[in-house]
């Protein structure tokens, strides 16, 4: 039973991983950047529903779709400034852009809110949903993560498979060159990618610090670095390969916990990361591209 | 006679060869006169050997990065494999050599050779892979690196070196010490790192890293760089020529790192995380990939400037973030460059 | 003008030219075949290359030319069939096994070491022949002055060869387009091959600058006495100087011969023109 309780924590921190994991995976699919800002909006996001909640006292549910409008625009804003001047420049120079715009969100946070940890209050209480007579314990919070994350995943899929937009994107990760011949909006494409992985990153700081509820304005890197890594262990640019990356990490880490030893249990997932990518170099569901000579 | 030993340079490469070691060489001696005429703050003096440090990193990161063309986001963990394996060496060597600049250059070597290594294990898989992928997973070597040292004890009493992991399970015997302490690292450290030593370690770094690049084996590392395919077909084992490169990065990370923490008297694990390992990268990419004197000045400025800005307090590491992106749209943007090119007074006529 | 090559027949259904009858042939491939993405992209390929022998492989577009180049160059493992270099079978080897063995190439769409000079694309590939270690690059030990200055004078020679070595410190990415292909040719002698396979050498050239080709490739061929195998879609380059011409459709090797052969065969004339309209 022990196992069964550690699994489905791991199931639900694998959930909010998975959530993150789908804004890297999406951003670096279509603009193939790293964008190592993504866990300082979540970071942002947290803030808002926060304020929203426990100093307005609007009802939770409103606090988190505050927080994914205000990440939506922080998120198109960060792009257009920061990233879109630099679509033609070498992919590295890129890279620390992402790592500048992440230090300047960081900082303003700080400036903003301190930098004293908040208790987040969860945002449906601290209950939980006791089975086998108590043995078995599912929180609320872990459920409700466990529900977002199936709903999010079977929504985006929809989305990216039907509607113009998600077909807009799929062209745009493949051949933006040819994309934009058959008439697509690049720019407008690249943008809406940023607006949907930080309205997902809102919904992953609401519920990250619903579970582990101290925030401050460095609580997003950490699950920004892990999701990051979600994301290359799924196959990056994997809509499906996050999601998995995301859960399978999240129970590894849960287990390295409960079994190896919580200090060094990050360095179990790194581990776990690396004889992936060994075994599976493009991770479990990308694509190997191969050179054309 | 000195065109002929640089035989297959080309003049204007030589000449840049020698602007790097000048300007070294007369910025130092430019520090050092201010620092005896008490010209510099006292806390710019303590951070002499932490900027020769960095620049050390940057040179050696920059072999990577812009000579053999592949992402380091982990080079912290060489750096911190070289800090603790040199302190402890340097510890251990107290009693037996008294005179403080060997034992820091004997502890720089150890620390070289343990890095070295470490460079060696990590590069068996990670050299397998390609770009965004070699990347992440020298993040994750770095994050490992710094979880083990984290849990890392050892001590040495009169049976010998004693270790163990995750607890101190090493019982000393009584008249032991226990040098790492796992989360805790190495305290109570001999500051014996000086500026000239650090000065000292940076000539020797460029003058490994430039005859490298202009050898045999440099020319394999970018002609891997420039096209991986065409280099594979005349003949290049490329596994060797990254591992090569790779080592030797890692080589001189790890005297960077023991040089830096034998300036302090503490030194933990934590210190050499990710944000190291970015920072450094961020001194190679604004100095330009390739660029070793350009990785120098940045490692200098983006060091100082920090410490610069504390007048501006809480605002400081925001504009160091506003002053980052800025300089990247800049040197990056053919608009923005196109701008600042027409502001520019001496721009030369088209013709 | 060029001499009449005599051509005598080998077993393998091939033929060589006269001179190198008696010794063997430098490349045997026997029913070569891969499947690429489920399509049998080249498939039963034999070829004979004798040891000074010029082979030209032409066919339209997408015939798979391209293809037996990597085969033999191991950028792809054939699926079926073996390969004979020098009468060693290459199985199991890599690009790199291969050049060391004896094989170099040029690639159609040009791929320099850009941003090295012209002549540092020819010394990179002397590296197999240049052995002074780490210590002596690190101390510039006289090992490494005695070897590199070789290594100049080597690389310079070759480039003359072309008429290249007034270019030598330029960096390589911005050369003529012309120029690329001809260092690309100098970069792959540069490796001591006994086969030099060209992947369209004279794309993009115009016509004064194919006829310099042309000499250049009569002359390399002369001084180095080795075999050559190129991809060409100039008709007269190809009829001008390959002794022995292989033509490739859709994977499967339609006629071989020498050019005149080539020119009046049935099938070649279908390949690229198409069948005649039955009346």
């Amino acid at each position: 039973m022990t196992f069964l309780n550690f699994f489905i924590s791991g199931i639900s921190l694998g959930s909010i991983y998975a959530i993150i994991a789908l804004g890297y995976t999406m951003v670096y699919g279509i603009a193939k950047m790293l964008n190592f800002a993504h866990g300082d909006v979540i970071m942002v996001g947290a803030y808002v529903c926060f304020y929203a909640v426990a100093r307005y006292e609007l009802n939770p549910f409103l606090g988190v779709v505050i927080a994914m409008i205000v990440c939506t625009i922080l998120g198109m804003i960060v792009e257009r400034l920061a990233y879109k001047p630099l679509r033609q420049a070498p992919s590295l120079a890129v890279l620390i852009t992402a790592i500048g715009m992440s230090y300047f969100l960081q900082n303003t946070a700080l400036l903003l809110w301190s930098s004293n940890p908040k208790v987040f209050p969860s945002i449906v209480g601290r209950g939980a949903f006791k089975l086998f007579d108590g043995e078995l314990s599912i929180s609320h919070i872990t459920a409700l993560t466990i529900i977002a994350c199936l709903v999010i995943m079977a929504v985006l899929t929809l989305f990216i498979s039907k509607t113009k937009m998600g077909k807009a994107m799929r062209a745009c990760s493949e051949d933006k060159g040819a994309a934009q011949l058959m008439g697509i909006n690049v720019n407008a494409t690249i943008s809406m990618t940023f607006a949907i992985g930080s309205g997902l990153a809102a919904v992953a700081g609401a519920l990250l610090c619903s579970a582990y509820p101290t925030l401050m304005p460095t609580t997003g890197s950490l699950p920004g670095i892990k999701a990051f890594t979600a994301a290359v262990f799924g196959g990056i640019g994997s809509i499906p390969g996050a999601f998995l990356g995301g859960l399978m990490l999240g129970v590894i880490e849960i287990f390295a916990k409960a079994y190896i030893s919580s200090q060094l249990s990050d360095a179990v997932v790194f581990g776990v990361l690396i004889v992936v990518l060994l075994v599976k170099p493009a991770g479990l569901l990308g694509k190997m591209t191969q050179e054309k000579v | 006679m000195t065109m002929r030993r640089l035989i297959n340079l080309k003049r204007a490469e030589a000449r840049k060869i020698y602007l790097t070691y000048a300007v070294v060489i007369v910025a130092y001696i430019v520090c050092q006169v201010m620092s005896s005429t008490k010209f510099l703050s006292s806390s710019m003096r303590g951070m002499l050997v932490p900027i020769c440090a960095y620049m050390v990193m940057a040179v050696s990161l920059n072999l990577v990065v812009g000579i053999l063309g592949e992402l380091s986001l982990g080079h912290a963990g060489f750096m911190s494999v070289g800090a603790f394996s040199g302190v402890a060496t340097a510890i251990l060597l107290q009693g037996v050599i008294p005179f403080a600049p060997v034992r820091l250059a004997i502890a720089m070597i150890v620390a070289a050779i343990f890095a070295a290594f470490a460079g060696f294990i990590i590069g068996i898989p990670v050299l397998r892979l390609k770009g965004d992928y070699l990347a992440i997973v020298t993040l994750a070597f770095g994050e490992i690196i710094k979880s083990i040292l984290n849990n890392f004890y050892m001590g040495i009493d009169s049976q010998g070196i004693q270790m163990s992991m995750l607890s101190d399970t090493t019982r000393l015997l009584p008249g032991g010490k226990l040098i790492i302490r796992g989360p805790m690292g190495i305290s109570g450290i001999q500051k014996i790192a000086t500026f000239p030593a650090g000065a000292i370690l940076l000539i020797i770094a460029l003058m490994i890293v430039f005859n490298l690049v202009n050898s045999r084996s440099g020319r394999a590392f970018m002609a891997i760089r420039d096209d991986r395919i065409a280099a594979e077909s005349i003949g290049l084992d490329i596994t060797k020529y990254k591992m090569m490169a790779f080592v030797m990065s890692a080589a001189l990370a790890g005297a960077a790192g023991a040089l830096f923490a034998m300036n302090y008297s503490t030194i933990v694990a934590n210190k050499f995380d990710f944000n190291t390992s970015i920072l450094i990268l961020v001194f190679v990419v604004l100095g330009g990939q390739g660029n070793m004197l350009g990785g120098i000045i940045a490692a200098a400025v983006l060091t100082i400037l920090p410490e610069k800005l504390r007048s501006f307090s809480e605002y400081r590491m925001l504009l160091y973030a506003i002053v980052l992106i800025v300089m990247m749209l800049a040197t990056n943007n053919a608009e923005i460059k196109e701008f600042l090119s027409r502001l520019n007074p001496f721009r030369r006529k088209e013709a | 003008m060029k001499a009449k090559t005599k051509y005598v027949p080998v077993p393998s259904t091939t033929i060589l030219p006269e001179r190198d009858a008696g010794r063997a042939p430098v490349l045997e491939c026997v029913k070569l075949g891969i499947t690429l993405g489920g399509i049998k992209a080249v498939e039963d390929f034999n070829l004979t290359v004798g040891r000074t022998e010029i082979v030209g492989l032409i066919g339209p577009n997408g015939a798979g030319k391209t293809t037996v180049f990597n085969l033999l160059t191991k950028v792809y493992q054939p699926t079926t069939g073996t390969i004979l270099l020098n009468g060693q079978d290459t199985h199991g080897m890599d690009t790199r096994q291969v050049n060391k063995a004896g094989i170099a190439r040029t690639f159609q769409n040009i791929r320099l070491f850009r941003n090295l000079s012209v002549i540092d694309n020819v010394k990179t590939a002397m590296n197999n022949e240049m052995h002074y270690n780490m210590l002596s690059t690190i101390l510039r030990l006289p090992d490494y002055r005695r070897e590199e200055v070789a290594a100049h004078r080597r690389a310079l020679k070759l480039l003359s060869i072309f008429d290249m070595q007034h270019m030598a410190d330029a960096p390589a990415g911005s050369l003529p387009y012309g120029a690329q292909r001809r260092l690309e040719i100098v970069r792959a002698l540069a490796t001591n091959p006994s086969l030099l396979l060209l992947d369209e050498p004279a794309a993009g050239m115009n016509p004064s600058e194919t006829a310099d080709l042309m000499d250049n490739i009569r002359k390399v061929h002369e001084m180095f006495q080795i075999a050559i195998v190129l991809i060409e879609h100039d008709m007269s380059l190809v009829m001008n100087i390959c002794e022995g011409i292989c033509v490739l459709n859709f994977g499967h090797v339609i006629a071989k011969g020498t050019p005149d052969e080539i020119q009046n065969n049935p099938a070649v004339i279908e390949a690229y023109l198409g069948r005649k309209k039955e009346a």
